[in-house]
């Protein structure tokens, strides 16, 4: 994929209907597992979510879910282990604790609710992983893409050496 | 105001002189009128250069953290003892530098000062519509201005204070080790976060359009950052390479970024004292942001930054019941 097309967001053509792009953050003890599951019960959910695994939902930096938002994911969804579960005893706790206050910021600068959202799913549960995938893909997708905090650059990629030489060649 | 300043120079040469400090923050007389500047005494015969008034503006507190940094080319072992004058937000600061052990208790004195309120010098400068200021001089609730044709124009202090000083709460430093009395500290009017609720009411792409603008005017010159003591991080995550998490482009997503980064890393922490919105020159409302975070953090948490030295930072800590709501 070339440079251009990251940093717009977008790999469709513009005549293809345009599809949310989800990047989701999820812990490697309960939600990923519970991704896994839902792949092995061969349940259905929408491809349009990216899964990035971390060792905890405490691990996502704020700054994460922001930059994902500035490169084109038109969605953040960010999940770990239910209120007490967590593999190392409090990750998620501390996690809940600035994902509220993250939330709430982001909604008092203008972005939309639905756009950065958080779940607890366990490895157990395949069939909430999908639920909760497919309520965040609708969503999203009736906001349409985002466009608030993207990152445009008006810069085209830089010419292949090929045309270089072409170009050099023409001015004679 | 005259008797503190006399009160503060005999506690700082008796500080120096006894050598119960070796270095001493304080303010001295600016080269320009409104303004003081920041000092650092280390001998006894200099404390007379101290002063004392309603243009001690900057938050002394943010030069803390590098006087206590070890350096690794000397060979002193013992961190320097400094003593600081803090107004009672500079002591929130003090506070929270001390709760997150960039500075050491023992080897701080911390000198109070119960706080009137600081003039904004911008409001003035705006009040005089362009006319040049040559000498500034308070006098009581008064303000007395000189501009360059020799007129005298008296302003009332308390419309010239500082926003953060309007919504102060905490006028009077929570911990101090000395404590310089006489002085009245300003009332403390109701807590309202009236700025904040006014966004928040607004719709999602007024909101936007809000954040958008303030945005625009920002020239990323990071002097927000530099004069915030919460920010004393070596290196600063707008600057870092590995990973890059702001681009070095002047696009808005880019100061975007720049900002909700420096913004979140307030929270919990920031004490309101105002030093990033003076500090920068396109006026920026920044405290809009910090202070939406400040109100947030109480609401959820029941927590103020800078109070006390004994509650655990609320990002660092958590409650069985803490608010959920927002989670699947």
């Amino acid at each position: 994929m070339s440079r251009k097309k990251a940093v717009s967001g977008g790999d469709q053509s513009p005549d293809q209907q345009w599809e949310p792009k989800i990047i989701a953050f999820l812990c490697h003890w309960c939600s990923y597992a519970g991704a896994d599951l839902a792949g092995i019960s061969r349940i259905q959910y929408p491809p349009n979510v990216r899964v990035i695994r971390v060792p905890c939902s405490s691990r996502v930096n704020p700054l994460h879910i922001i930059k994902a938002l500035q490169h084109g994911a038109d969605g953040v969804l960010v999940s770990g282990c239910h209120p007490g579960d967590c593999h190392y005893g409090s990750g998620n706790y501390l996690a809940r604790r600035k994902f509220a206050l993250l939330k709430r910021l982001l909604e008092f600068i203008g972005i939309e609710p639905e756009r950065v959202q958080f779940s607890w799913i366990s490895a157990a549960e395949g069939e909430k992983f999908a639920s909760v995938v497919r309520e965040v893909t609708e969503e999203v997708r009736r906001l349409g893409p985002a466009w608030k905090l993207v990152k445009h650059l008006n810069v085209t990629d830089p010419p292949t050496a090929i045309e270089q030489k072409q170009q050099i060649s023409t001015r004679g | 105001m005259e008797q503190l300043q006399l009160k503060l120079r005999q506690t700082a040469q008796h500080l120096l002189s006894e050598g119960k400090v070796d270095l001493l923050i304080g303010y001295r007389q600016g080269s320009l009128p409104l303004r003081t500047t920041p000092c650092f005494i280390a001998q006894e015969q200099e404390a007379d250069a101290l002063v004392w008034n309603s243009f001690c503006t900057n938050n002394l507190a943010v030069y803390l953290p590098a006087l206590f940094r070890p350096d690794p080319r000397s060979n002193k072992k013992e961190p320097k003892r400094v003593g600081i004058v803090v107004k009672g937000c500079d002591c929130r600061s003090v506070i929270t530098l001390l709760k997150e052990g960039q500075i050491l208790r023992e080897n701080l004195v911390i000198i109070g000062i119960p706080c009137q309120g600081v003039v904004d010098e911008k409001k003035v400068l705006a009040e005089l519509n362009g006319r040049e200021i040559v000498k500034a001089e308070e006098q009581g609730e008064q303000i007395l201005v000189v501009d360059e044709q020799g007129e005298k124009i008296s302003l009332a202090k308390g419309d010239f204070l500082r926003d953060s000083c309007q919504v102060c709460q905490h006028p009077v430093p929570p911990v101090y080790d000395l404590l310089i009395e006489g002085g009245r500290a300003k009332q403390v009017l109701p807590d309202e976060y009236g700025d904040v609720e006014e966004i928040e009411s607004r719709s999602i792409e007024e909101r936007w359009e809000f954040f958008r603008k303030q945005i625009d005017k920002c020239i990323r010159c990071y002097a927000c950052r530099n004069a915030c003591p919460l920010c004393y991080c070596p290196e600063c995550f707008a600057e870092q390479s590995q990973p890059r998490w702001v681009g070095t482009t002047d696009d808005s997503s880019d100061i975007m970024v720049f900002h909700l980064g420096r913004i979140f890393h307030t929270a919990g922490r920031c004490v309101d004292c105002g030093a990033c919105e003076a500090a920068c020159p396109m006026g920026v409302e920044l405290r809009r942001f910090t202070r939406k975070l400040a109100r947030d953090v109480r609401e959820l948490f029941g927590y103020e930054a800078g109070v006390s030295l004994e509650e655990p930072p609320p990002l660092a800590t958590y409650r069985l019941d803490d608010y959920d709501q927002f989670i699947r």
